[in-house]
Order: C-alpha cells, then structure tokens, then sequence
C-alpha cells in the first residue's frame, strides 16, 4: 500500500464490528498475486453463522478464487496470498498447515463444485465417493457409512438410494450429479458450504431444484453457504447478503436486498442493468471489457469503463465505505 | 485475456509461441539451457567442421599412430594416425546429416500415412494402421538392420533405413491428430461453407497437424542418430574411413585396454550430444505439446 | 402486401438414432430407438426472427442440424425454398450454403487457430466469389465495423481475442456470405452478463438492419423475448407450443413452457420448483403426452393420447390436451 492509501484506510470508517461469536468467516485485506499478476486486491469481507452470502461478479472477478482460497485448495507455482481468513476459532486459514488442514477439509468445510461430471471420479461407484469421507473423516464402520449414505442420498431427493449406491457417475445425469455431489459435501456435517456456480451446467427447471435443495439442507442444518454466482437474479432469490467483485476487487457488498433494489456502485448498476428480463426493451451495457491479467488499472479498475470516473478514481482506489446500509467502494457512489 | 506483449507487428501465433515457449524455457531450467548451448555448439561445430577440425578427417599422421592426447593431437589419434577431434568433428557432420534426413523421411512418410488413414478412414485406415502396428512392434534398430540388409551399406542406404523406420510411430500420431483435427468446429464451418474437401485438407486440416508433427520430429533426432551409430557400430552402417561415430566406436573397440581414447572420445561425443537433445527434446515437448498445450490467451 | 417468402419448411421431420443394446449374458438386448426430433413440423419465413427454445434432450441441436443439411431426416421432410435439403446439389447447392450461414455454440473452436481474422473473414468472400480481390480488404473493414470492431483486428490471430470479439469475427464471417438467413445456436450463452448484453444489441440491431432472417437457438427465454419475435418451444423432440413470443411468454398454453417461465430466476422473487423429476429419456417414450409424466396437471386421457399442436387461446398452438388458458398461470 502507498502512503497515500494508508492513510486514507487510516481515515475510512471502521467495519462494523458484530459480536464475535456469531462471525464464522472473516476475509480482511486479502490479497492474491499469481505469477506477478495481481488476481485479488484487498478483498474483505464476512458471513455470519446461519446465512447465505453470494459472490458475485463476471469472469476473472476472484469470486472462484476466493472459494478455493478458502478450503486451502489455491496451491501452485507463482501463488502468493496474503492477508487474513479466519474461520470460527480456527484462526487465520491461509497460516494453516496442509495437516491442519485435514480437520477442516470435508468436515468444517464442504465444497461444491461447478461440474459435477469432473468433480466426480468417474472410477468409483457413488456409494465408495460417499463413505470415504464418511469413513476417513467420521470414522464410521462399513456398515454404518452405508446406512448413512442411504440416509444422506435420500435427504438431497435421490429415490431408490440403495440401487444409486452402486451406479457410477456417467450413468446418472447431471442433476443427479449434482445432488450427489450436494451429498459429499453434506456429509460430515459441515459448518460452512461453498457452492461454486453450482447449477451453471444444468437446464434452468433443473436449476432451481437444485438451488432449493442447498438452501433447504443449509437451514435445517444450521450452516452458512458461499455461492459463487453470476447471475444476480439468481442471488437475489438465494443469498441474504452478497458481495459485488469486480477484476478482483470489492465494489459492493451488504445485505443482498439493500445492494439489489438500489445498487449505489456503477458496476452494479451496470450490472443489473444488463440482466435481461422478459420486459426487457433496451441493454445499456458497459463499453469496453474486462482488464487483462497484464493490465490491470491503477486505482479501481471499474474506472475505464465507468461512466463516472474521475482523475481521483484512476489514483487511488476507494476504500470500503459505509453508505446507505451497505458497503460501496467508490469515489462517487449513488 | 492475456495477449503476450510484442511490440507492433502480430507474428504468427505459433511463431510467437515458439520464440517465447523458448525463452521460458531458457530462463526457467539450467538444464535445459545448458543443454541447448551445447547442442548449438555441436550444431556450429557439424556447420564449419573444415574450419574448426585443425586436420582433415582423413590424413593419417604417419608420425603419431594411436597417440594420446597430446599437444598436436588434442584427443590423440587412432590406429590410422587419423586425427580424433577432427574426426569427431566432422562426425558431428555425419550425425547430423542422418539424424535431419532421416526424421524428414519418417515425418513425410508418416505425414502421408497418417493422412490417409486419418482422413479417409474405413477399410483403407485399417489396414494402415495394422501395417503402423506390425512396423511398431519391432525396435528401429532392428528394422533398420533390416532395411540396410536389403538396401546396403552407406551414409545414404542409412538415411533410408533410419527413416523408413521411424516412419511407424509418426504416422500414429499425425493420425491421432488429424482425427482430433477433424472434430474441431471449424472444419466442420469451413464444410457448410461449401468449401471442398481437398481445400480443406490444404487450408484446414494440415496447418493444424504440421505443428505438432514437427515437435515430434525435434524428440526423434536423436532416436535416429542413436540408431544410425549403432547400425555403424555393428558395421553395417557407413563404411569406413567415413568419420562417423558409431564406426570409429568399432574401429577402437580391439585397442580398449592400451588405448581407450580411440572410442572413448566418440563415444563421450556421442553420448553427450544424445544426453543434451534429449533434453532439449523433452523441453521443447514439454512446453510445445498440443495435448498440454492451451491454444494461446483465449479468455471467457 | 406481398405474401413474404417461404424459407424453411419442415414437415412432420422425424430423426431416429438407432441405439444398439447393450451386452449381457444372454447376449444382445434389442436395438432401441432414440427418437432426436419426433415429428417436428415448422416454417420459416423472410425476415422471421425465430427463437427455439429447449432443454437438453429437447431436440433443438438436431433441428438445426436438418435445418442445415447437415443431417437428414429419417422420415418427413426438410425444405428450403420447397426443394429438399439432402438433394440439393450443384448451383442450388451452392446458394443454399451462402445464403444459409450458421454461428456456433463454441465461437472459438469454429476458427482456425492457425488463420488471421482478416483470412477467417475473407475465406467466404473469396469461396461464393462475392467480390474482386482488390476489394476484398474493403468488405473486411466494412464487416468488422459492422460488428463493432476496430479495423486493426484483422491482423490478429483467434488466440489473442477475448471471447466477445471471437463472438463477433464468428458473426462477421456469417455476414460475409451475405446471408439471408443466419442460424445461431446459443451464440450469446456462456458470456459474461455484459458481454451478452453487448453481443444481443448487436444481433438485434444487425437483423433489423440488415432484414436477417434469424434462427436462434437457446434455452434463456428472456434472450429469446429480447430478440426473436416468434418462439417454438421443444421438449423431447417436438415442439409443444409456438406462437408470437410476447404471447406465448405472458400467457403460456403448455404447462412445460409455464414451468421454464417459472424457472427462471427472477429478481426477489422466492425460488420456485415448478417441475419435479428428471427430463426422461428420449429412448422408448412412454404412450400418450411425453410431459405427462411431470405435469402438474395431467390427466387420465394424457397419458393415453399424444396431442398434436394445435390453436389455442391467444393465438399461439400448443401440444396440450387441456392447454392453459390466460388467467390460469
């Protein structure tokens, strides 16, 4: 950071703090470099227990990144992380060591991938990818990781569950893929659930089962979810908060309904904008395209593109700030 | 979308891919950096052999029969008083020569059988590939001493045979890779144009196939030259005085106790070119292979 | 006014997949029928903006596959400008090829690698003889501004482009031929929400420009509201319900199209599950109504008839027994 950005962290608001315990994932200043190349900057932000927080943003946003970052997954040459993600007691999660990371993996944390083809080993039968973690994490016996897996495929709409046990992934389609992925990540019980565009390959009357499905097993459960999305509607039908990446950086967030009914960031603007709707007439998108890994701008990097954007914007990148129930990270919010 | 940086003028992207690819290559891996920098040396030293070897290849120096390394003969002299380095030299010449020849015949010959099989397929892709498969079950050793048995003894006779034997394992994956090509949604565009088919062999499908043909081709000299010396070093390669190193790895064998420089020297020569394109190869794959290889930048 | 022309005409198609059965001990089961399309009847008219909405199964990559000549029909008929498609040969052929132009799905991997944009665009200049070669940069330039491209990206090669401008040089190169009708399958899916946007106007603006006839095949029935006037929905292989796009999404008279309407995600509107069940296999349909098996409101006589498409209210036809009528979504 210049001297010139710390000082004006220095002089933002202070986040608002919640009570400590109700907080279970923490990002504060999280930043990502990738060979160089600046993939994430300054992301922060958090989830309290029990809710559901959507990630939402275009491609080369971070939003998938950050998910893997999260369950320890972001490895790799070139990789330098920085920053803060704390969850629950566990401290700061990108300080964990990989067999920390064993406690956490599949037990605290569940990952829901977007391609449930290639998500699932396509060598072992369903019932052998759902009792290994029951077995290996739980401990269970043979005959109990058996009775749990008919339980735990019934539970996401599987009928005939003893049969599906057998079956291999290529002989279930992909909403079934899907639900049996659901199932491994529910398995031990997780606290927290990532869903990484968990319906963007599969038919929309499809989609929305599935949608229902995580959002219902996440309640009865009493467990957050992160959805990594792309489209708003989507989020604003599924998420209680959200949080509007852009090139890697935090243009928005806060409650999903406050941030989706008046969006206060040009992106957002812009990017509700372009959600076509069936009344739909006209789309005004934004010009232009989204930055390249060489190429990131100074300041914010909506500003080429925005039509609001000053000299100010291009120098310095605007800091999280509190306005109108939300927080806005741009020189000329409204 | 992550366009690598070349100032003003757009080579073509696999042009643009092979000078950066390399560079890459060069700044990441010691190894592969060493490697090429003797490989080059061997290259220079097979381009100017006459100028470099301090003698010919062929004077025999009356005054120093199997000397050791010394002063006037840097690596000694074999039992004909021929001088070693220059012979190494200008076998460098010679292993060249046969390992390029001898890919170009396997890849063009490859190319054409692939081709074929590929792109005309049914019965006639059958019976090529069976041909590959029976080709492919014998070493290229073997099936060169089998084509030199039938074709004869000379740096040339060992171009053929070297080359007609790699003939089978590239005309598998020119196969592999004009099936691949094929599929692409482009041929099947340009086919709805109305373009005919031979055009879109020529415009299409070939362009596609050369380049991973021709990566291929870098991993197999020095399989051909390995094959070359060793045909030599049996003695049905080139005939003698030619300074090819397999042959002078024979010629020193009966002198190995009481002169070992005889086919130490070529032999050192020879493992050590082998040993760095070997390398050389592996990166250059590494790097270049389609099947690892994402086609360029190409965001969402 | 003139009655417009007649492009394609699909009578009754039907394209059926003979599946081989599997092994078992007993030895090979009998061969299945998978039938693709079964029994699709459709026109296509100049200057028509079509939409064919479907899911997977649907049968719409099949169509346009007819449509394109790529496959041909295993019983009805597929006519373009009253011949038959498969028998088309020579000149008829050749206009055929130029004055039908297709975008694909994966813009990208429908462009050589190894070819500039400038020789990518060219090529269909060059094989329907449209102009002389020293006008040919011309046409390349007019092109690319058309689609909102700088002059300059000619040069460049497919790999150094994002996935919107592959988009569009895909777009230029079907404008080339000077088509008259341009079939495009999900050619603005998988893009960002912006991008998208931007690819729409362009196509909408082009076709009415341009006078295009488009085919658009996707399954976003807003995408298919912001473009296309006319719709035909697909389930299982034929169409249940086609009509005047705004009509058939206010007021839908097959409970399939109701169910996808219901689906898509709505701003703060709570989800809706509005079908169970899987989209069945196409292989070996049941009897009766193909939808009869997830329909809300079957009845007795559903499963027992298959309906054809006929009028109903409002205007549009559907495939229904007991369409729905305005007012009862």
């Amino acid at each position: 950071m210049t001297p010139t950005l710390a000082k004006l962290a220095e002089t933002a608001p202070p986040i608002i703090d919640r009570v400590q315990r109700d907080k279970l994932l923490r990002l504060s200043n999280v930043n990502l470099r990738r060979n160089g190349r600046s993939v994430l900057d300054n992301v922060s932000f958090e989830l309290m227990q029990g809710e559901t927080l959507g990630l939402v943003g275009e491609s080369g946003a971070g939003k998938s990144t950050i998910a893997l970052a999260a369950i320890g997954l972001l490895q790799g040459a070139g990789i330098d992380l920085a920053g803060e993600i704390r969850f629950a007691d566990h401290g700061n999660l990108l300080e964990l060591a990989e067999s920390e990371w064993a406690k956490l993996r599949g037990r605290q944390i569940g990952m829901i991938f977007q391609d449930a083809a290639s998500a699932l080993n396509p060598s072992y039968n369903v019932g052998r990818q759902l009792g290994d973690p029951l077995r290996r994490l739980l401990g269970l016996s043979r005959p109990d990781a058996r009775r749990r897996s008919i339980e735990l495929l019934e539970s996401v709409g599987l009928n005939d569950a003893e049969a599906r046990l057998k079956a291999f992934p290529h002989e279930l389609s992909g909403g079934m893929q899907q639900r049996v992925m659901i199932a491994i990540a529910l398995a031990c019980n997780p606290v927290l659930l990532l869903a990484d565009e968990p319906t963007s390959a599969l038919d929309v009357t499809i989609q929305a089962q599935i949608m229902q499905l995580i959002l219902n097993q996440t309640r009865t459960r009493g467990a957050s979810c992160i959805f990594v999305l792309h489209d708003l509607a989507l989020a604003s039908q599924t998420c209680d908060r959200i949080v509007v990446l852009y090139a890697g950086q935090v243009m928005e967030r806060g409650n999903a309904d406050v941030v989706l009914r008046r969006p206060l960031h040009p992106y957002t603007q812009a990017l509700k904008s372009c959600v076509i709707e069936l009344d739909t007439v006209t789309l005004t998108p934004p010009v232009g395209g989204i930055p390249s890994l060489d190429g990131m701008p100074q300041g914010c990097r909506f500003a080429p593109r925005c039509p609001r954007a000053t000299a100010k914007c291009a120098a310095f990148t605007p800091p999280l700030q509190s306005l109108e129930g939300r927080h806005v990270a741009c020189w000329h919010p409204g | 979308m992550t366009a690598i940086d070349i100032p003003s003028r757009n080579r073509n992207p696999a042009v643009r891919q092979l000078i950066a690819g390399l560079l890459r290559l060069f700044r990441g891996s010691p190894f592969f950096a060493a490697s090429a920098i003797v490989t080059l040396g061997f290259l220079a030293a097979a381009i100017f052999a006459p100028f470099v070897a301090p003698y010919s290849p062929t004077f025999q120096d009356s005054a120093a029969f199997m000397a050791p390394p010394g002063a006037s003969h840097w690596f000694g002299t074999d039992s004909f008083g021929q001088d070693l380095l220059s012979r190494v030299i200008h076998g460098t010449r010679y292993a060249f020569l046969i390992g390029f020849g001898a890919v170009l015949i396997g890849a063009l010959g490859g190319l054409a059988v692939g081709l074929a099989a590929g792109l005309i397929g049914g019965a006639l892709e059958w019976v090529l590939m069976r041909i590959v498969d029976a080709l492919l079950a014998l070493p290229s050793l073997v099936m060169a001493i089998a084509f030199i048995a039938i074709l004869g003894q000379g740096v040339d006779k060992v171009v053929y045979a070297v080359g007609i034997a790699l003939i089978g394992p590239f005309a598998r994956t020119v196969r592999a890779d004009v099936l691949q090509v094929r599929a692409q949604g482009f041929v099947e565009a340009a086919g709805l144009m109305g373009i005919n088919r031979l055009r879109i062999v020529w415009r299409h499908i070939l362009p596609n196939v050369i380049f991973p043909l021709s990566v291929q081709a870098t991993v197999r000299i020095s399989e051909a030259i390995l094959v070359s010396s060793g045909l030599s070093f049996l003695g049905i390669g080139v005939v003698p005085p030619t300074p090819d190193w397999g042959l002078m790895i024979s010629e020193g064998r009966a002198f190995v106790s009481f002169a070992p420089w005889m086919s130490g020297v070529p032999g050192a020569a020879l493992a050590l070119l082998l040993i760095a394109l070997s390398i050389v190869g592996d990166g250059v794959r590494e790097r270049f292979d389609p099947k690892l290889r994402t086609n360029g930048s190409g965001s969402k | 006014m003139s009655k417009p022309e007649t492009l394609f005409r699909l009578l009754d198609a039907q394209k059926v997949y003979n599946i081989n059965g599997g092994w078992s001990l007993l030895g090979r089961s009998d061969p299945q029928q998978l039938a693709a399309l079964d029994g699709v009847t459709l026109t296509v008219e100049r200057g028509d903006s079509l939409a064919i909405v479907g899911e997977s199964g649907s049968g719409k990559s099949t169509l346009l596959r007819v449509l394109l000549g790529l496959t041909s029909t295993s019983e009805g008929r597929a006519l373009y400008r009253s011949q038959e498609i498969d028998s088309l040969t020579g000149d008829p052929r050749r206009l055929f090829q130029r004055e039908v132009a297709m975008i694909y799905q994966d813009a990208r991997g429908s462009l050589n690698p190894r070819m500039r944009v400038t020789d990518l665009i060219a090529e269909p200049l060059r094989h329907h003889q449209l102009c002389s070669e020293a006008k040919v940069p011309g046409r390349i330039t007019a092109l690319l501004e058309r689609v909102g491209l700088p002059a300059d990206i000619a040069e460049r090669y497919p790999s150094q482009l994002s996935g919107g401008q592959v988009r569009r040089i895909a777009i230029a190169r079907a404008l080339a031929a000077e088509p008259l009708v341009i079939v495009a399958d999900e050619a603005a899916s998988g893009l960002d929400v912006s991008t998208q946007a931007q690819l729409l106007n362009l196509l909408r603006d082009l076709q009415r420009d341009m006078g295009l006839t488009l085919v658009f095949i996707t399954h976003d029935l807003s995408v298919a509201s912001y473009l296309c006037s006319r719709i035909a929905v697909m389930y299982l292989g034929r169409i249940v319900e086609t009509g005047a796009t705004k009509s058939v999404l206010k007021a839908p008279a097959h409970p399939y199209t109701r169910a996808l309407l219901n689906a898509s995600p709505r701003f703060f509107e709570p989800i809706a599950e509005t079908l169970a069940g899987e989209i069945p296999s196409p292989i070996n349909l049941p009897p009766g109504c193909r939808f009869a098996g997830r329909c809300p409101d079957a009845q007795a006589a559903c499963r027992q008839t298959d309906p054809i498409l006929a009028e109903a209210d409002g205007g549009q036809k559907a495939a229904c027994l007991y369409p729905l009528t305005p007012g009862s979504v």
